[in-house]
């Protein structure tokens, strides 16, 4: 590789290297700054996320790959890039007082999650199997400790567990997948896998097997049945802020890649696993959405929710083509702001000796806060997929591919599922406007919470009304080999 | 020469015993060893199919995955710490305090 192969290559590459410096600075700052330097860290972080964001700005054209074809900057790995800043930078901003209320304010807090970002980036942008497993365990690496981040509470001790030990065990499973598609093809790079993979027979036991088990690692890290266990009690045990970043950013990265090599390199054996994920599309839906209806914790009921929103998203997936792998891109950017706004409602309860994670707590809550109760309803709405909002249009864009594609009786389940989902959702709505409160409210609400409320909400209406423009977006930055 | 089979057979039997570590045993020091034992699999498999092809990427892949998964193991061994240090078991049962 000459010289100027290596200039290219950590040209391409900059947003993830500003990101990488960034959290090492902290770090090291982490280390001579006091705690009542919450707010530089906080904004130190978010300038970082920022610079990274105008790299990738400054990146976009014309796709280019670089590191001999192991990591790539095309339009879907800036899309998805974006979607992280997002999440990554709403996350920051509901972090500081929250911190402080759990008495757990340290800088290692920030930088862990920019090495978790930077994990994700890597991901969207692998173009081989290696880095791509490179970045997912970065990812992956950052968030169980910061899952664990209250050492002294033992339901966070025993998240970090669950989640470490299942999420080794799916990069185990990932990692066995790979050796046997390396062991098939000769190449771990994505597109030379597809042209060795275009004479291949998908009755080929082996090449069977290989992809039962890619399928089978990267479902994990979607949380999708069966391989759902680890989601609420690690969103229950987690702090809030780290449960929603988890919930979108974890979960748009692991979309990303999921999309990436299904409809690249595994394109030609798609017979395979169409059927497969069908069927885990199905289940996930319907396991998330029936288990959601008997939880108390909201934390814990939100992760069904994110269980089942995960399976909607992967019938995007089934569908397939163009429109298929659009309508999940623009999923999970609507789940990012609709999701981040329901977790900076949960974020914003925490005060003082009050957890407020059970749904009780938001009992009668719409009669002393009519603007805040409007919001939640909004994000709750959005969730539940009902129409003036963007959530109805995330899910039915999904329906639209699905249904050109012939897959009616899926999309009639899906939305029947979806309507037993909108019961849980308006049950906190009901809580909120129909009942006398039980107790004072305090709130924890910041300048910076309000803001992240102000945005999740601005992105949640806004994309309700003008819909047709965001998909036009996520059109124009489908994967280069579906054009 | 030991032909290819040999040691896809080997990989095969070691990573399926290390799941069945994984899921049997209720300790949670044996289970971080059969994790072990599974991520190694993958390491015998890549090292063979390396070979068997004549380049060099399975090797260098198998030598990434070491050295993550040595990375992985110092972050249980962490979190275990801190879970023993709230509660003085090591069996996974009596761990779980979350349900439902």
């Amino acid at each position: 590789m000459d010289m100027n192969a290596v200039i290219r290559s950590v040209i391409a590459s900059g947003p993830e290297i500003i990101v990488i410096v960034g959290a090492c600075v902290l770090l090291m700052v982490g280390l001579v700054a006091e705690k009542r330097y919450g707010r530089l860290l906080v904004g130190a972080t978010l300038a970082v996320v920022i610079a990274a964001a105008a790299a990738t700005f400054a990146l976009a054209g014309a796709p280019r790959t670089a590191y001999g074809g192991m990591f790539v900057i095309d339009d879907f790995a800036i899309f998805f890039k974006l979607v992280l800043y997002l999440a990554t930078g709403l996350t920051v901003l509901m972090s500081g007082r929250y911190l402080e209320e759990e008495a757990i304010a340290r800088s290692e807090y920030y930088a862990l999650l920019l090495f978790a970002l930077s994990g994700m980036m890597i991901m969207v942008s692998g173009l081989d199997l290696l880095t791509i497993y490179v970045g997912l365990e970065l990812q992956s690496l950052s968030l169980y400790v910061l899952t664990g981040f209250f050492r002294h509470d033992p339901r966070s001790n025993e998240a970090a567990l669950k989640y470490i030990i299942l999420g080794a065990v799916s990069s185990g499973i990932f990692l066995y997948g790979l050796s046997l598609a390396y062991g098939l093809t000769g190449t771990t790079q994505l597109t030379d896998m597809a042209t060795a993979l275009a004479h291949g027979r998908a009755t080929d036991p082996a090449l069977i097997l290989a992809t039962i088990f890619l399928v089978t690692g990267l479902i994990f890290k979607v949380g999708a049945v069966p391989f759902h266990m680890w989601v609420p009690d690690v969103y229950e045990g987690a702090p809030t802020t780290i449960t929603a970043f988890l919930s979108v950013a974890s979960k748009a990265a692991a979309f990303a890649i999921v999309l990436r090599i299904f409809l690249d390199a595994l394109a030609p054996v798609t017979e395979i696993w169409t059927v497969l994920v069908a069927v885990i599309a199905v289940l996930t839906i319907a396991l998330g959405s029936f288990v959601a209806l008997v939880q108390t914790n909201i934390k814990r009921m939100l992760a069904y929710s994110s269980i089942a929103h995960a399976g909607f998203a992967l019938l995007g997936l089934v569908a397939g083509g163009p429109d298929g792998v659009a309508s999940v891109m623009l999923y999970l950017l609507i789940y990012t702001f609709m999701n981040l706004g329901i977790f900076g409602t949960v974020v914003m309860m925490r005060k003082g000796d009050v957890r407020g994670d059970m749904i009780a707590d938001y009992t009668g809550f719409a009669k002393t806060h009519r603007g805040l109760a409007l919001l939640m309803l909004i994000f709750l709405f959005s969730l539940a997929g009902i129409p003036p909002t963007a959530g109805f249009f995330a899910k039915f864009y999904v329906l639209v591919a699905l249904i050109n594609q012939g897959y009616v009786a899926l999309a009639v389940i899906a939305v029947l599922l979806s309507a037993v989902a909108a019961f849980f959702y308006i049950r906190i709505v009901m809580l909120m406007y129909m009942r006398e409160p039980t107790r004072s409210f305090d709130l924890a609400l910041t300048p910076s919470l309000r803001l992240v409320l102000a945005i999740a909400g601005l992105g949640t209406v806004g994309i309700g009304i003008l819909p047709s423009w965001f998909l036009d977006l996520a059109q124009g930055a489908i994967l280069t080999v579906m054009r | 020469m030991v032909p290819l089979s040999w040691y896809l057979v080997l990989g095969a039997v070691l990573f399926v015993t290390g799941a069945a570590g994984v899921v049997l045993r209720r300790n949670v020091l044996i289970v971080l060893m059969s994790l072990e034992l599974m991520l190694n699999s993958v390491s015998v498999n890549l090292v063979a199919f390396s070979h068997f092809f004549g380049d060099f990427r399975g090797q260098i892949i198998a030598i990434f995955v070491i050295a993550i998964t040595a990375a992985e193991v110092a972050i249980a061994l962490g979190i275990l710490v801190a879970l023993v240090r709230n509660k003085a078991t090591l069996e996974v049962d009596e761990v779980t305090i979350m349900k439902g």
